[in-house]
């Protein structure tokens, strides 16, 4: 789908983009899209790192000094040939980060802002039919400054998508929430994606964006990719340190849902089950994240305590920090442990040894995916 | 009264204003929304008129307009006749002589628009004109406003540039402004009277009438 190769300088006076002061002085951007089903796509980056400015690259909105943009047979930017389409006439739907809606415009108007090339009909029945889908009926007439951030992220990507787009771009779609709405509307986006089936790029800092949300991830670092992938192939080996700390250090698991029962979800992660409080709304697929201060050793199985998950384990590497030994261990899937330099000296276990990883099922999180 | 000068000024002031619409909008988003390196410079020249006495602008368009000159010629061979004491010519001289008062309002309302607005519109389809009708214009009507009613009334109070360029030619150029020097200097003191207090009313008016724009944001 997108083939892309270019290099973009910030002008000297920092002029150039819209968004947080850069480190990097420009962006080098190298990667190819693999297949032709809509995917979802997450830039993952620190701030900084040059995220945005890519997607306004790929929009149209900056134009690179150097390289091509390709996306399926349409080239967008050709530096050695001087073609630079325009951003109205590349067909690609935009989700800024602040929403950018029209404030002198109401919640109909701007979803069907760009109607101007459809007959009245087309568009009035587009506009119903998305009203329905974002659920903003009885808002339509509301102005945005009416509307909860919620329902303003459902109007813009509502607008976004109008025209049938061929790409959607979708700048930090969630960091202009507080804590609780993003979880929820992060939830939203989710399925919204998945019914629009619409090739999504999506900018983030965030990892729970890419597990949640993305079949692959491209990570960046001080303007240059340092990694392109599948999710899971990028959250299990990152490639550069930098990777590793956007993806985080601590253990994150991809599983499939096999049971449900009283909200307690049975995950099957490489053959072997973890116990979780059942995401919300969940399909089948889980993101789950494990803290490493929750993960407790044993040097014999544990029997008798509440925990739900007891895992055998092998200790591949020990690592002391501060008062505390970071232990990796391999329980079928790559587990990280934090545990007490005096409880690890009792245990006297050393990398080869065979203990067994306990986690109450409460202290996992588990998030949607897929 | 010297009813025809009125008529004249009112004329000269609203085809200004009109002129200025065509030519400053355009102009004014340029500058609010350009990255060129030589910005400053536009800028520059269309502010050049705040600072520089009306008769160094009337005399260098005499020179440049004379019969004997290339536009001068130009001008003679497409509509016939001078620049020079001719009404056309002060309404050229009048819309050079007020292009920042109507263009800076319109920039400095133009930039006070989000800009992620306007990268909003393109990136749905909106051609760059398109957006300025549906997205700029209607967040910024009153510095638009407010900018052509600043142009209108400093054309009607405008003295040495229309002195200069159009000769005081009774129905042709001759405006208020320039009715009451001669009737000052006829010692027809009560003409003169009467035209001031007509030109001090309007522009006490005007000034109100741009200071409430000011104030006021578009309803939102």
């Amino acid at each position: 789908m997108l083939q892309v190769d270019f290099e973009f300088r910030y002008d000297r006076s920092g002029a150039a983009t819209a968004a947080a002061p850069q480190t990097a002085p420009g962006v080098v951007c190298r990667w190819q899209d693999p297949a032709a089903e809509p995917r979802v796509t997450v830039l993952l980056g620190a701030s900084g790192s040059g995220k945005t400015t890519v997607l306004r690259c790929l929009a149209g909105l900056e134009r690179p000094q150097r390289g091509r943009i390709q996306f399926g047979g349409h080239v967008w930017f050709d530096a050695s040939t001087g073609v630079h389409v325009p951003p109205h006439r590349r067909n690609v739907g935009v989700l800024f980060q602040d929403y950018a809606l029209f404030p002198h415009l109401s919640v109909a108007r701007n979803i069907a802002f760009g109607a101007s090339e459809m007959s009245r009909t087309a568009a009035a029945r587009r506009l119903e039919e998305l009203i329905d889908v974002f659920r903003l009926r009885g808002l339509e007439t509301r102005l945005p400054r009416a509307l909860s951030g919620g329902q303003q992220q459902r109007v813009a990507l509502a607008r976004a998508v109008f025209r049938r787009p061929q790409l959607l771009l979708l700048d930090e779609p969630l960091s202009a929430l507080d804590r609780p709405t993003r979880d929820e509307v992060r939830e939203d986006l989710r399925l919204l994606i998945h019914e629009l089936a619409i090739p999504a790029y999506l900018v983030s800092h965030d990892r729970v964006d890419a597990l949640t949300l993305a079949d692959r991830t491209i990570v960046l670092d001080d303007g240059r990719v340092v990694q392109a992938g599948p999710t899971q192939e990028v959250f299990d080996h990152p490639a550069t340190a930098a990777a590793a700390r956007l993806v985080g250090i601590d253990t994150i698991l991809l599983g499939r849902i096999t049971a449900v029962r009283d909200g307690l979800a049975r995950i099957q992660v490489e053959g072997r089950d973890v116990w979780a409080e059942a995401p919300a709304d969940a399909g089948h697929e889980a993101a789950l994240c494990i803290r490493a201060e929750d993960v407790a050793l044993a040097r014999h199985e544990v029997i008798d305590s509440s925990a739900m998950n007891r895992w055998r384990a092998v200790v591949r590497s020990e690592a002391r920090e501060g008062p505390f030994v970071r232990v990796a261990l391999d329980c079928g899937f790559h587990l990280s442990a934090l545990v007490t330099r005096d409880a690890w000296q009792r245990l006297g276990l050393k990398p080869g040894d065979e203990a067994w990883a306990v986690a109450k099922a409460a202290s996992i999180r588990s998030l949607p995916r897929g | 009264m010297d009813w025809i000068a009125v008529g004249v000024t009112l004329k000269l002031a609203a085809l200004t204003t009109a002129a200025l619409a065509a030519i400053g909008l355009p102009l004014a988003y340029w500058l609010a929304t350009t990255r060129r390196a030589w910005r400053p410079l536009v800028d520059a020249a269309v502010a050049v008129p705040l600072l520089l006495p009306p008769t160094v602008l009337g005399f260098y368009l005499l020179m440049s307009t004379g019969p004997d000159t290339l536009a001068g010629r130009v001008y003679a061979r497409v509509a016939g006749g001078t620049l020079p004491f001719s009404f056309a010519g002060v309404w050229l001289a009048s819309v050079l002589y007020n292009l920042p008062f109507a263009v800076r309002p319109f920039a400095a309302g133009f930039a006070a628009i989000d800009r992620r607005l306007l990268e909003a519109a393109r990136c749905l389809g909106a051609s760059p004109v398109r957006t300025f009708a549906t997205v700029v214009l209607p967040l910024s009507w009153p510095a638009v406003l407010a900018g052509l009613v600043l142009a209108f009334a400093h054309t009607v109070g405008e003295f040495g540039v229309v002195l200069m360029v159009g000769g005081n030619i009774p129905g042709v150029t001759r405006t208020i402004a320039l009715a009451i020097y001669d009737d000052v200097q006829a010692l027809d003191y009560g003409a003169a009277h009467e035209a001031s207090a007509l030109l001090l009313v309007f522009a006490v008016c005007v000034l109100a009438l741009t200071y409430t724009l000011q104030r006021r944001t578009p309803a939102v």
